[in-house]
C-alpha cells in the first residue's frame, strides 16, 4: 500500500502506473473474450475496411477486427511477457543466491554459463531455442525466460554477496540459524526492493522479445492474435491500410514506455537512500 | 593585530529552507596567527559544517551559509571576505592559503594514480611548476612529512601504503603551498593509536617549523591536550565553551564540557580499573571458556591452479582462559589479529589448529547449544533493516529449535526493559532507533538464548563518548547481576580500562603480554605494550613531545611451513605474564 502511494506521488510513476493498469485491464478484457467484435471472426464484405464507429481501429486483408485482435494480442503478449518473466525471476533469484551463498566452486560453475548465455544476443539466443523446440506460447515462455536468467542471476547475485559479508548474516550464524533461514530471511528480504525494480523492466523487454519472435513466426501462430504477428501481417499494406500497422506499433510503443517509467520510478522509490523513516 | 581568521555569528542550513534547518547557530571564533584552535565535539554537533563553511567546501555538500561573517587576513595583510567570495576567488584560496585534511586518508587520494603525481597536481595548481621542477617538490613534501625513502615512494600507488603513511600524504598535500591556515578534521580518528601519535607529533612539529595556524576538529578531549592553544567545545550546533587549553581542561564552567572531561571514558594509566570481581588466585572454578594453541592461517594462492606458496599468519598460538564473571580485553591495533581470535572463538572464522573448551553452566544445562555469543562493532550493519526488533530478537530462539511462545515474549519484554529500551520497541524497526538503542538491541539479541561467554567485538568503537559511557556501564551491570564472562576486542584502551579485570595486548597475531588490567597499564613490560600505552592521548598530557617513528608493522605473510618460534615467558608478580623479546 506504502508503495502504490508513493508510485502515485511520483510523477514518472504516475503516468507509468496509469500506463501499466490500463494495459492489465485490457489485457484481462482481450483474455476473457470481452472484445468489441470476435478477434479471428473474418467478417469478409469489410475486408481492409478503415476505421470507423464500427471497427474502431478498421480490419485486416481477411476482415477481421484490429481493436478486437489488438485486444487479444495485448492479452496474448501480456501472457508471455508475464510468464517468461516469472520464470527467469525464479531461476535467476535461485541460481543468483546459490552462486553467491555456496560460493567458490558453484559460483564459478553458475556465473561462467550464465556468462555464456549473456554472451547471445536475446533474439537471437531465443529464436535458436524456439527453432529447437518448435513454435508455440509455451515455448515462447521458456525461451523468453531462459534468455532473460542471467540479468537476474547477476542482479541477486551482487547484492547478496555484500549482504553475505554484513555482519547480521555473521550475527546469524553465531546464534546457529541454519542457510535456509539466512537465505530467506537476510538475504532475500533485503533482495526484494531491487527485484521488484528488475521484473518490471523485464517485462518491457519481455514484450518486446515476445513482439519480436511473434513478428519472425516463432512465437504465438495465427490465426490466434499477437502484437509481433500483426505488425508483420501488416509490412505489405503499409500503404494501403496503414492504421495496420500504427495500432499495434503504437501499443508496444507505449506499453513499453509505460514499463519502463514504472520501472524508473520504482528504482527511486525502492532505493533505500531515498528512504525515510516511517512517521 | 587582526586574527588571521575571523568568524562572527557563523549559521549554517540544509535542505531546501535552511533558515528552518540549521545545524550551525551562531558560531564565532577567531584563530591568531600561528595558532591552534581545536573544536571538540560529538557526532552532531555542527563541528565539522563549521570547518567545511571556512573554505565554502560545504557548498558542495548541500548546506548554505545563512548568516554570520568570515573574514581571512590574506598574505599581504589585506582582509578577503569568505562570505562573498565568488567561486574562481575561492579556487585561489583553498589549498594556497587554506589546507585542509580528512578524516579517512584511504578514500580521500585517488586509488588509480600514484601519489607522485597527485602531490604534483598541488603544485601544478597553485605555484605553475612543470615536469621534473614539481617532482622534485613532490619529493621535498613527503621529506618534510617524514616519509622514508620519498624518491622511491612517489611512484607508489595508495594501496601499498598504510593509512598512516597515507595521512601523512595527505598532510604533505595540504601542506604543498604552505597555507597560513591548515583546517584538520578528525585527522587521526580512523588511525591505529600508535600511528595516531605519530601524526599528531607530525603535525605539532610542522606546526612548529612553518608556524601556520591550524583548526583541528575532533571528538576526543583527550587528544586536544597535545595540540592546541585554544578549545572551543560545540554542542547542537553551538559553541557552548571556548577558551584557553588549561582553562578549559582545569576549570571548566559548562556542564556539557565537565560531562565530556570527567563522564567520558579517559585513559588513567591503570588507575581506573575495576576494582570488582578480581580473579582470585587458586580459586578452583572451572573457566568459562579456555581457549589453547589457537592459530589462525589464511593461505595465498597466486590463483585457482597453483599450490598455496604461503599464508598469513592472522592468529599464530594464542592461549587465554576466561572464569566466568570476568572480562578478558584483548587489545591490539588493526591487523594484530584480535577480531580473528575472536571470530575463531564463535567458529565464524575456521581455525588451523588449537582447541576450545567452553564450560558447563549448570544453570542453563539445558539450553547450552550456543553459550558464545557476539556483539559487533558496528550497530548499523549487524540488524538486518528488513526485519522487526520482535524477529530479530526470536531469530536466536528459533535458530536454537526454539518456540516463538509466551515464555520467549515475556523474555524479549524484560530483555528489552533491562537494557534500557521503551516498552514499544518489538514492532518497530532497527532505523528507527539510535546507535546506542541499536547497540543495546544487539546485546538484548546476545543475551536471548542465556550465554556464559559474550564476545563483544569493539561494541563501543562506534558509538558517540558520552553514549560509549552508559552502554559500558549498562554491560558492568549485566555482567555482574547474569555473571557473564566477556572476551572484549579493542582497539581504545580507555575503554579496555573502565571494563577488563585482565588485559591480553597482541601484536603480530601473537600476545606478547597477558595480566591484571591494572598491572599491565600501570607497569607494561613489553616494548610493544610500553608503545601502545604512551601513545594514548590523555588530558594529562599538555603539549608532550612524541619521538616520529617510522617503523612499519612487520608482514603476517610468511612461506608455507613457517612456523614461530615457541614463546618464553616471563612472570611479573601474581597474575602477570610477558612474553620474553628476542
Amino acid at each position: 500500500m506504502r508503495v502504490l502511494r508513493a508510485i502515485f506521488g511520483h510523477g514518472s510513476g504516475r503516468i507509468g502506473g496509469v500506463i501499466v493498469g490500463v494495459y492489465v485491464i485490457i489485457a484481462i478484457l482481450g483474455l476473457l473474450g470481452l472484445t468489441p467484435h470476435n478477434p479471428i471472426t473474418q467478417y469478409r464484405i469489410d475486408r481492409l475496411h478503415a476505421p470507423d464507429s464500427a471497427y474502431w481501429m478498421g480490419t485486416d486483408l481477411f476482415g477481421r477486427d484490429v481493436a478486437s485482435r489488438l485486444m487479444a494480442g495485448i492479452g496474448q503478449s501480456f501472457t508471455v511477457a508475464f510468464f517468461s518473466v516469472a520464470v527467469a525471476t525464479l531461476a535467476g533469484t535461485v541460481l543468483g543466491l546459490a552462486a553467491a551463498w555456496l560460493g567458490r566452486r558453484w559460483d564459478g560453475v553458475v556465473m561462467r554459463i550464465m556468462d555464456v548465455l549473456l554472451a547471445f544476443p536475446a533474439i537471437l539466443l531465443a529464436l535458436l531455442i524456439v527453432t529447437v523446440a518448435g513454435p508455440g506460447t509455451w515455448t515462447s515462455v521458456v525461451a523468453i525466460g531462459i534468455v532473460y536468467t542471467p540479468i537476474f542471476t547477476r542482479v541477486v547475485r551482487g547484492p547478496a554477496l555484500s549482504l553475505k559479508a554484513r555482519e547480521f548474516v555473521d550475527a546469524a550464524r553465531t546464534f546457529g540459524s541454519s542457510s535456509s533461514y539466512i537465505v530467506t530471511r537476510h538475504l532475500l528480504l533485503n533482495l526484494v526492493a531491487p527485484l521488484t525494480v528488475q521484473v518490471t523492466l523485464a517485462l518491457a523487454w519481455a514484450l518486446l522479445t515476445e513482439a519480436g519472435l511473434s513478428f519472425l513466426g516463432l512465437g504465438t501462430q495465427p490465426p490466434a492474435a499477437s502484437l509481433g504477428l500483426m505488425l508483420s501481417d501488416s509490412r505489405n499494406l503499409m500503404e494501403t491500410a496503414p492504421w495496420l500497422m500504427i495500432f499495434p506499433g503504437l501499443t508496444i510503443m507505449v506499453s513499453i514506455l509505460g514499463f519502463n517509467l514504472l520501472g524508473d520510478a520504482l528504482r527511486d522509490i525502492l532505493d533505500p537512500r531515498m528512504r525515510r523513516a516511517p512517521a | 593585530m587582526t586574527p588571521l581568521l575571523s568568524v562572527r555569528d557563523l549559521r549554517v542550513g540544509f535542505g531546501r529552507t535552511p533558515q528552518t534547518n540549521e545545524v550551525v547557530r551562531g558560531v564565532s571564533f577567531e584563530v591568531a596567527d600561528g595558532e591552534t584552535l581545536a573544536i571538540v565535539g560529538e557526532s552532531g554537533s555542527g563541528k565539522s559544517v563549521t570547518a567545511l563553511s571556512i573554505n565554502r567546501l560545504i557548498d558542495f555538500g548541500g548546506g548554505r551559509i545563512t548568516g554570520g561573517s568570515m573574514r581571512l587576513k590574506r598574505a599581504g595583510g589585506s582582509l578577503f571576505d569568505l562570505m562573498t567570495a565568488t567561486e574562481p576567488q575561492l579556487t585561489g584560496i583553498r589549498g594556497a592559503e587554506i589546507g585542509m585534511i580528512f578524516q579517512e586518508p584511504m578514500t580521500s587520494l585517488n586509488p588509480v594514480l600514484t601519489i607522485g603525481s597527485q602531490i604534483e597536481e598541488s603544485f601544478r595548481l597553485h605555484r605553475g611548476l612543470s615536469g621534473r621542477q614539481a617532482t622534485a617538490a613532490a619529493k621535498d613534501a613527503l621529506d618534510r612529512v617524514r616519509i622514508p625513502d620519498a624518491a622511491r615512494r612517489l611512484k607508489y600507488t595508495p594501496n601499498q601504503l598504510s593509512g598512516g603513511m597515507l595521512q601523512r600524504v595527505m598532510i604533505a598535500i595540504a601542506l604543498a603551498c604552505n597555507p597560513r591556515l591548515l583546517i584538520a578534521d578528525e585527522p587521526t580518528t580512523a588511525l591505529d593509536v600508535t600511528v595516531q601519535a605519530q601524526i599528531m607529533a607530525l603535525l605539532a612539529e610542522l606546526k612548529r617549523e612553518t608556524g601556520m595556524s591550524m583548526i583541528f576538529i575532533t571528538h576526543d578531549i583527550g587528544l586536544v591536550a597535545g595540540i592546541a592553544d585554544k578549545v572551543m567545545v560545540m554542542q547542537n550546533g553551538q559553541a557552548v565553551e571556548q577558551g584557553e587549553l588549561n582553562q578549559i581542561l582545569d576549570d571548566a564552567r559548562h556542564p556539557y564540557t565537565r560531562h565530556l572531561l570527567h563522564d567520558v571514558p579517559h585513559f588513567a594509566n591503570g588507575r581506573a580499573t575495576r576494582s570488582d570481581g578480581r580473579r582470585d588466585e587458586g580459586a578452583g572454578t572451572e573457566p568459562a571458556l579456555e581457549v589453547n594453541g589457537l592459530v589462525v592461517r589464511f593461505p595465498l594462492k597466486s590463483n585457482f591452479f597453483s599450490r598455496a606458496t604461503g599464508a598469513v599468519h592472522a592468529v599464530d598460538g594464542v592461549d587465554f582462559d576466561l572464569m566466568p564473571g570476568e572480562t578478558l580485553a584483548i587489545v591490539g591495533e588493526s591487523g594484530s589479529g584480535k577480531s580473528t581470535t575472536a571470530r575463531a572463538v564463535l567458529g565464524l572464522v575456521r581455525s588451523t589448529r588449537g582447541s576450545f573448551s567452553v564450560g558447563a553452566r549448570k544453570a542453563s544445562a539445558q539450553q547450552s547449544a550456543k553459550p558464545v555469543q557476539m556483539v559487533f562493532q558496528n550497530p548499523y550493519a549487524s540488524l538486518n533493516p528488513r526485519l522487526t526488533i520482535e524477529s530479530i530478537l526470536a531469530e536466536p530462539v528459533i535458530a536454537t529449535g526454539g518456540r516463538v511462545n509466551a515464555e520467549t515474549r515475556s523474555r524479549m519484554a524484560s530483555l528489552l526493559e533491562r537494557v534500557g529500551l521503551p516498552k514499544n520497541s518489538l514492532e518497530r524497526y532497527p532505523h528507527e532507533f539510535s546507535g546506542g538503542q541499536r547497540q543495546r538491541l544487539c546485546i538484548a539479541r546476545a543475551l536471548m538464548l542465556n550465554p556464559s561467554v559474550v564476545v563483544l567485538d569493539e561494541a563501543v568503537s562506534a558509538l558517540d563518548v558520552s553514549v560509549q559511557a552508559k552502554v559500558l556501564e549498562l554491560l558492568v551491570d549485566l555482567q555482574r547481576e547474569f555473571g557473564l564472562a566477556y572476551l572484549f576486542i579493542s582497539h581504545d584502551m580507555a575503554v579496555v580500562e573502565r571494563i577488563a579485570h585482565r588485559i591480553a595486548v597482541i601484536y603480530a597475531g601473537q600476545i606478547v603480554e597477558i595480566g591484571d588490567a591494572a598491572s599491565v597499564l600501570s607497569k607494561p613490560k613489553h616494548s610493544y605494550t610500553k608503545k601502545l600505552i604512551s601513545a594514548v592521548p590523555t588530558i594529562d598530557r599538555r603539549n608532550e613531545r612524541f619521538e616520529i617513528d617510522t617503523r612499519q608493522v612487520p608482514s603476517l605473510v610468511r612461506p608455507q611451513g613457517f612456523e614461530p618460534a615457541e614463546a618464553r615467558w616471563e612472570r611479573f608478580g601474581g597474575d602477570h605474564i610477558a612474553r620474553v623479546e628476542a
